[in-house]
C-alpha cells in the first residue's frame, strides 16, 4: 500500500484568524504599515534575510540564522501554526517578527529581527506580536526569550515579563519568561501603538511588493576591523591602525 | 603668552566600541599626528571621566602615552567632568603659551557602554553634590527636567522649541559620518502624531527621551603647536583664540537665579576679551547640548541671543546650518554622541573642521571665527573657548 509520506511530515494547522493590519507614524515622520505576511512572500524574506546572517553584532546572525529556518519551516510547511507579520515603509521591509501558538490558549513568540535601526520599529512589531496572540487569537499567556542583552531590555524590562523557567523555550530550551493578558494590558497605553484601519493606498503599496531594506545592519568594514571594532562602521580603527603598520615599517 | 594654533585633528567613530579605552584614545591621537605631519610630540594630556571606575583604568594618560610609543614624552590625565575635554585643551594651551612646550597632544577619551545604562546614568551623577543631591538619587536628566520646568515657566520655552533642538541636532549628525545617530527624526514622529508619546517617552518630565545625548564611546584628538611649528607644517593655521573658564555653586539649588547659567557667562566674556572679539563675530559654535534645553540657554548666555530669546532665535532656523548663528552643525551631543571625555576635545574638531572649509555638506560658509562651549556638572565647571582662522 502507498504511503503518502508528506501527509506525515506536514503538520495541520489550526484556523487561526488573520492579524488585521495597523499603521503608525514613526520618530522619523515615516509611516509603518504592519501586516500578516503569507506563505508566497517567503521567498522574498528570505532573499532580505539572507545578508544579516553575516552581521556579527547584538546577534543578528544568530536572529537572521534562525528565522531564515523559520520562514524555510513554514515555507514548506514543517512549522505548525507559524504566523509572520512585516513592518513596512514605503513597502520597504522593516521588520519580520514570527510565533506559533502552542495551543488555544498559549503562544510562543520566535523572533523579532528589525532592519531599521534607532525608532522602536523592532518594538513596535514586537507590540504587534504580542497583541495577535493576545487580542486576536484570546491567548491567556506567550512565551518570550530573548537571544540578545537588546531583547531582554525592550521584552522582559519593558514589559516586566513573569519568569517560566520551569518551561523551557523552543528557542534552544532556554528558560522561558511569559507575557499574560494582566502585563499586555499594563504595557498597552505606553508601548502598544497604532491605527486601524489602514489606509487602502498604504496597505495596496505594503502588499504591492517587499522592497528591500534601504539601511540594513550592515557587517564591519572588513574581517580586521571586525575583531577589533564591529561598531566601527567607518573603520577608523582598521585606518588607523594601517597607518600605525605602514608608520612602523617606514621606521624599520 | 605665546600664540597657540590647532595643526592636526582626530577622531574615532562615536558609537560602541568594542576595543580598550587607551586605543580608542591612540586611535584619535593617531589621526590627529597624521593629520599634522609630526611621528612625535613634547606631551600629552589625556582627558577622561570615569576610566577608573568603569573601565577599571587608571593612570590614563601614561597608557596612551606608550600605546603610541610616545614615551619619554610627558604626560597627564585630565579629570573634570564633562569638562573633562575643554580642560585638557586649557591644559595644553598653556604647556605652549608659556612656552614649556612645543607641540601637544591632547586627547580625550571614554569608553561608557562598558557598562549597562543603569551605572552609566549613575556614574555621571556622581558629579553632583554629594550630600546635597546624590544621595537622593539626582540624576543628570533629573537636573534637566526640573531646570526645564524652570525655565518654561519663567521665559515661555515649550516642549515644541526642546523638540526644535533634537530635530535640527539629529538631523545635522545625519551629515556627519562619525556622528552615533544616523537616523533622521521629525516634529512629527517625536511630538505630534498619536504615536508620539511612545516613540518618545518621558525620561523625567518635561525631558523625553530625545531631548536627551545618547551614552557614547569615542575619542578625540588636537595637535597643539606653537607658531613656528604651525607654520613649519603647513597645515591650516587654526589659532586658540580665547579660553575663558568659570565655577559655579557645586549644588544647583544654591544658585541666587538657578535659570541663569552664570559660569557660561563668565566663561564667555573671559574667551571673548581673550580673543578681542565679540558674540556678534562667531560664525558657528558647538555648545554642550547633553539636553535640548541647554543649547537654547547656552545660546543666550554665551551672547548670541537675548537673554530668554533663544527659543525665538530656534523658531527663525537662526541657528541652522544655514542660519545667522549656525549651532552644532556636527550634530551636537544630541547627534554626534557624548563620550564624556572626549566631547570637549571633539567640538574643537568640528570647529576647526569648519574654520579649515573641510566639513563638507555641514559647512557653514565663509566660517572664520568659532566658539565650543564645553558645560562641566550641571553648569558648576564651564569652559567656553573661540578660535580664528588665519590666512
Amino acid at each position: 500500500m502507498a504511503v503518502d509520506l508528506e501527509k506525515i511530515l506536514r503538520p495541520v494547522d489550526h484556523p487561526y484568524p488573520p492579524y488585521p493590519a495597523k499603521y503608525m507614524t514613526l520618530a522619523s515622520g515615516e509611516t509603518l504599515v504592519i501586516r500578516q505576511a503569507t506563505r508566497d512572500e517567503v521567498p522574498t524574506l528570505l532573499k532580505h534575510v539572507a545578508p544579516l546572517v553575516f552581521v556579527e553584532r547584538d546577534y543578528y546572525d544568530l536572529v537572521a540564522a534562525r528565522v531564515y529556518a523559520e520562514l524555510l519551516g513554514w515555507y514548506h510547511y514543517r512549522m505548525q501554526d507559524e504566523y509572520v507579520l512585516v513592518a513596512q515603509i514605503d513597502g520597504e521591509l522593516a521588520a519580520i517578527v514570527n510565533g506559533r501558538s502552542v495551543t488555544g490558549k498559549q503562544g510562543m513568540s520566535l523572533h523579532t529581527l528589525a532592519m531599521r535601526r534607532g525608532l522602536r520599529i523592532g518594538a513596535h512589531a514586537f507590540a504587534a506580536k504580542m497583541e495577535y496572540h493576545i487580542d486576536i487569537l484570546g491567548q491567556d499567556e506567550v512565551l518570550v526569550v530573548a537571544e540578545s542583552p537588546i531583547g531582554f531590555r525592550r521584552w522582559m524590562i519593558e514589559y516586566q515579563l513573569e519568569e517560566r523557567f520551569d518551561t523551557p523555550h523552543e528557542l534552544g530550551g532556554v528558560p522561558s519568561y511569559a507575557l499574560t493578558k494582566e502585563l499586555f494590558d499594563r504595557a498597552r497605553s505606553k508601548l502598544v501603538v497604532g491605527r486601524r484601519p489602514v489606509p487602502e493606498d498604504l496597505l495596496a503599496k505594503a502588499h504591492e511588493a517587499i522592497l528591500p531594506p534601504s539601511d540594513p545592519p550592515t557587517p564591519p568594514a572588513d574581517l580586521l576591523a571586525a575583531t577589533r571594532a564591529k561598531y566601527d562602521l567607518t573603520g577608523t580603527a582598521l585606518i588607523l591602525q594601517r597607518w600605525a603598520q605602514d608608520r612602523s615599517a617606514d621606521d624599520a | 603668552m605665546r600664540e597657540v594654533y590647532i595643526i592636526g585633528i582626530g577622531i574615532t567613530t562615536f558609537t560602541r566600541l568594542e576595543y580598550p579605552l587607551s586605543e580608542i584614545a591612540a586611535y584619535a591621537s593617531m589621526g590627529a599626528l597624521k593629520d599634522a605631519g609630526l611621528t612625535d610630540v613634547d606631551y600629552l594630556v589625556v582627558a577622561n571621566m570615569g576610566s577608573a571606575r568603569i573601565n577599571s583604568q587608571s593612570a590614563l594618560a601614561s597608557a596612551v602615552a606608550d600605546t603610541l610609543s610616545l614615551t619619554p614624552a610627558g604626560a597627564v590625565r585630565v579629570e573634570n567632568g564633562p569638562a573633562s575635554g575643554a580642560s585638557a585643551i586649557k591644559e595644553g594651551f598653556m604647556a605652549v603659551a608659556s612656552g614649556m612646550h612645543d607641540t601637544v597632544l591632547v586627547a580625550g577619551a571614554e569608553r561608557m557602554r562598558e557598562v549597562n545604562s543603569l551605572e552609566a546614568t549613575d556614574f555621571v551623577a556622581t558629579l553632583t553634590h554629594p550630600m546635597a543631591e546624590y544621595i537622593y538619587g539626582v540624576t543628570l536628566p533629573g537636573h534637566a527636567a526640573m531646570f526645564t520646568r524652570l525655565y518654561m515657566e519663567k521665559y515661555g520655552v515649550t516642549e515644541r522649541h526642546l523638540a526644535m533642538v533634537g530635530v535640527k541636532n539629529q538631523n545635522n549628525a545625519m551629515l556627519n559620518k562619525d556622528a552615533h545617530l544616523h537616523q533622521p527624526i521629525s516634529l512629527e514622529g517625536i511630538l505630534d502624531s498619536p504615536e508620539a508619546m511612545t516613540n518618545n517617552p518621558w525620561v523625567a518630565e518635561p525631558i523625553r527621551f530625545f531631548d536627551c545625548c545618547p551614552v557614547s564611546d569615542g575619542g578625540a584628538a588636537l595637535i597643539l603647536a606653537s607658531k613656528e611649528v604651525a607654520e613649519a607644517s603647513g597645515r591650516p593655521m587654526i589659532r586658540i583664540s580665547g579660553i575663558g573658564q568659570a565655577t559655579d555653586t557645586l549644588a544647583v539649588h544654591e544658585r541666587e537665579e538657578p535659570t541663569d547659567l552664570m559660569a557660561v557667562r563668565r566663561a564667555a566674556e573671559q574667551a571673548y576679551a581673550m580673543a578681542g572679539i565679540k558674540p556678534k563675530d562667531i560664525d558657528v559654535a558647538e555648545l554642550h547640548d547633553a539636553f535640548t534645553i541647554l543649547e537654547i540657554v547656552e545660546s543666550e548666555e554665551v551672547g548670541f541671543f537675548e537673554k530668554g530669546k533663544g527659543h525665538i532665535a530656534l523658531e527663525k532656523g537662526e541657528t541652522e546650518i544655514g542660519g545667522k548663528m549656525p549651532i552644532n552643525p556636527s550634530g551636537g551631543l544630541k547627534g554626534k554622541g557624548h563620550p564624556v571625555g572626549a566631547t570637549g576635545v571633539a567640538q574643537v574638531h568640528e570647529i576647526v573642521m569648519q574654520l579649515r572649509g573641510d566639513a563638507g555638506e555641514r559647512q557653514v560658509k565663509g566660517a572664520k571665527n568659532g566658539l565650543a562651549c564645553n558645560f562641566g556638572g550641571f553648569g558648576n565647571n564651564v569652559i567656553v573657548s573661540t578660535y580664528t582662522r588665519e590666512g
